[in-house]
């Protein structure tokens, strides 16, 4: 059983919506429709399909962690979104994205983006198409992640500073709203996770579908029995890359924990709300202003989360679990050591909570979405490690 | 207090244009007084911002405006105490977010903001498909929802917008955020016309209205007018209750002819 669509409203149970500026409505009914209309094409799905096996690199493998399992008692699979051309799971999104644009004869994206590893991802894709690209980057990040502020560039991508508020991804997606306001009859807006106004939380699951499917058809091949890992973990910041890989297991036995920073935990911490286009959880004071939040992780310094998330958690579908910064830190250098695979801090948030729960995960089997590399986090961990 | 659609339909009878400025709550301690001394001057109604963290549809002048008063600690309930056993005279419409309206529960918002005197709620985030459970607790509260009309609308769109709208319909001038412009665009003129012809409201035209002159360009179609970003950036840079009337007072001249 695959996780359910949104009803026609854009819902996932109570949460989802599209709470946007009126100038926008009809961009997003276009959008939606026009999704519909792609996604049931089988034309589009072969380009799809084509561009992300010769040009991305899928299907991306599973990777079994012999080292790794044995030093914590419970047997780790990796699914490595992590060998994604441009080093993550973002390009599954973004090159849907940018296709869907070109059909409905838009010539510029716009993205916002956080450890700038959608932004990359989008650069790419528009460099791909020919495509003109904006991205909007708090200035907070682009100083944390100053290697993918060049890629961009290089990449023939203008980046523009998000110099609002605490500067990080959530300013970064109000830049990128503001800018779609004043240009959506010839730019489309690459949202970067499975949050926003709808159609967004349901298109971008749909493009992550490809992480679940390859993972679940790896896992039978690989495991015996009924072919199924007994649980499924990703780090969630917005939440694509975890819904990506859930899709391939809603439904079966295996669990679903999707693993929050502490200082970013919408689902732990935070209350219901609505800001960028939906409702779901969200950190806010007393009187609904929406707090900052506050990790290593540039990617997950969001302090909202994807409303199938906030669905999934409070119908008992899935489990959010949160991580501290020293423990992401701690798991960043084990799969190094043990596995040489340099992970980024994103995907360390879920292994850093397999570490800890190591005993009450004894000897069960854990898939895991690598959904990127660490290389763009290196220069940060050698202050802390080095 | 007369409500905002009475009070504007009265002065649109008496062959008056109609002038509605725009005040963030809480941007400086003085704000209470501005808002008397824009009534003063000549408005027929006031919108009154409650500042909110994440402003999308907002440009630098009020982004700034909200974060001068987020920093000096107001809140939405701070506002709305203050406004209480004000009286400036016209009614007063509140501009925010609808997460405030959200976090505090529909009931409970429409509630202070009758207790405080306001009249009317404008939430930009909000549009026409999620009113339902805010407008069912305005309408019980007697709270009129003023909802915007963007030039990107389908025709089909309009007569449905206007038909839920209470106060005014707000023509959303460009596409764009909220801002001075050089000149006034065509979309201000456009829309204003196209909501003209498929409803009775009062139509005013905000977002991009940035002095005299383009008030007086918008209003040859539209009913009048909404001014903020041009107030605000008066008022940042230390214009005061009577820099605030200078303005106002110069608007509303222009509009008298």
């Amino acid at each position: 059983m695959p996780l359910d669509p949104p009803t026609s409203d854009g819902r996932f149970g109570e949460f989802g919506g599209r709470f946007v500026p009126e100038t926008l409505v009809p961009a997003c009914m276009e959008l939606e429709a026009a999704f519909a209309e792609a996604w049931s094409d089988p034309a589009f799905r072969a380009e799809l399909d084509g561009l992300l096996r010769d040009y991305a690199g899928r299907p991306s493998p599973l990777t079994v962690c012999d080292r790794l399992s044995t030093e914590l008692g419970v047997q780790v699979l990796l699914k490595r979104e992590d060998l994604n051309h441009t080093g993550s799971h973002k390009i599954n999104n973004v090159l849907g994205q940018a296709l869907l644009a070109r059909r409905m004869g838009k010539e510029r994206l716009v993205a916002e983006t956080g450890a700038g590893q959608h932004g990359v991802a989008t650069a790419t894709a528009a460099a791909l198409l020919g495509m003109a690209c904006t991205v909007y980057m708090g200035e907070v990040d682009m100083r944390r992640q100053e290697l993918n502020v060049f890629r961009m560039r290089l990449l023939g991508a203008e980046v523009r500073a998000a110099m609002s508020g605490s500067r990080t991804l959530k300013d970064a997606i109000n830049e990128a709203m503001r800018d779609w306001v004043a240009t959506v009859e010839s730019t489309h807006y690459c949202l970067g996770s499975v949050m926003g106004p709808h159609p967004y939380p349901w298109m971008v699951r749909e493009l992550h579908t490809v992480i679940g499917t390859e993972a679940r058809e790896q896992c039978a091949a690989l495991l015996g029995g009924d072919g199924l890992p007994d649980v499924v973990t990703a780090c969630v910041g917005g939440g694509s890359n975890a819904i990506g890989i859930f899709s391939g297991f809603a439904g079966t036995r295996a669990e679903l924990v999707g693993v929050e920073p502490a200082g970013g935990a919408a689902v732990g911490r935070g209350a219901p709300g609505v800001v960028h286009g939906s409702k779901s959880f969200l950190l806010q004071d007393e009187w609904g202003q929406v707090q900052e939040a506050e990790s290593i992780s540039a990617g997950l310094d969001y302090p909202g989360i994807g409303p199938e998330h906030a669905h999934l958690a409070a119908a008992g579908l899935a489990r959010y679990e949160q991580v501290d910064d020293r423990e992401v830190i701690e798991a960043f250098a084990l799969l190094s050591r043990t596995e040489g695979i340099i992970p980024a801090l994103e995907p360390a948030h879920a292994l850093a909570w397999i570490s800890r729960d190591r005993e009450a995960l004894a000897g069960r089997t854990v898939l895991l979405n690598l959904s990127g590399r660490g290389d763009k986090d290196v220069a940060q961990m050698m202050e802390h490690l080095g | 207090m007369t409500g905002l659609e009475a009070t504007l339909r009265a002065a649109r009878a008496a062959g008056r244009k109609l002038l509605v400025p725009y005040i963030t709550g809480g941007y400086r301690p003085e704000w209470l007084d501005v808002v008397r001394a824009v009534a003063d001057a000549g408005a027929d109604a006031i919108e009154i911002g409650i500042p909110f963290s994440d402003p999308v549809m907002d440009g630098p002048v009020i982004q700034r405006a909200s974060e001068d008063a987020l920093a000096a600690g107001a809140t939405p309930g701070g506002i709305l105490a203050a406004l209480r056993g004000h009286d400036a005279g016209v009614p007063l419409a509140v501009m925010t977010y609808y997460n405030i309206c959200f976090h505090m529960g529909h009931e409970r918002f429409a509630q202070g903001l009758v207790d405080a005197g306001v009249s009317a709620a404008i939430l930009p985030d909000l549009p026409l498909e999620e009113t339902g459970p805010w407008c069912d607790a305005a309408d019980a509260a007697g709270v009129e929802t003023v909802l915007l009309a963007a030039p990107t609308a389908p025709d089909e769109r309009l007569p449905r917008i206007c038909a839920r709208s209470r106060g005014f319909v707000y023509a959303v001038g460009l596409l764009g955020v909220t801002g001075e412009r050089d000149t006034l665009a065509a979309t201000a003129t456009s829309i204003a016309a196209r909501l003209k012809s498929v409803t009775d409201l009062p139509v005013l035209v905000g977002v991009g209205i940035s002095n005299a002159d383009q008030a007086v360009e918008a209003s040859a179609v539209a009913d009048g007018v909404v001014i903020g970003s041009a107030l605000m950036r008066i008022l940042l840079d230390g214009g005061g209750p009577e820099g605030a009337a200078a303005f106002v007072a110069g608007v509303r001249a222009a509009l008298d002819g």
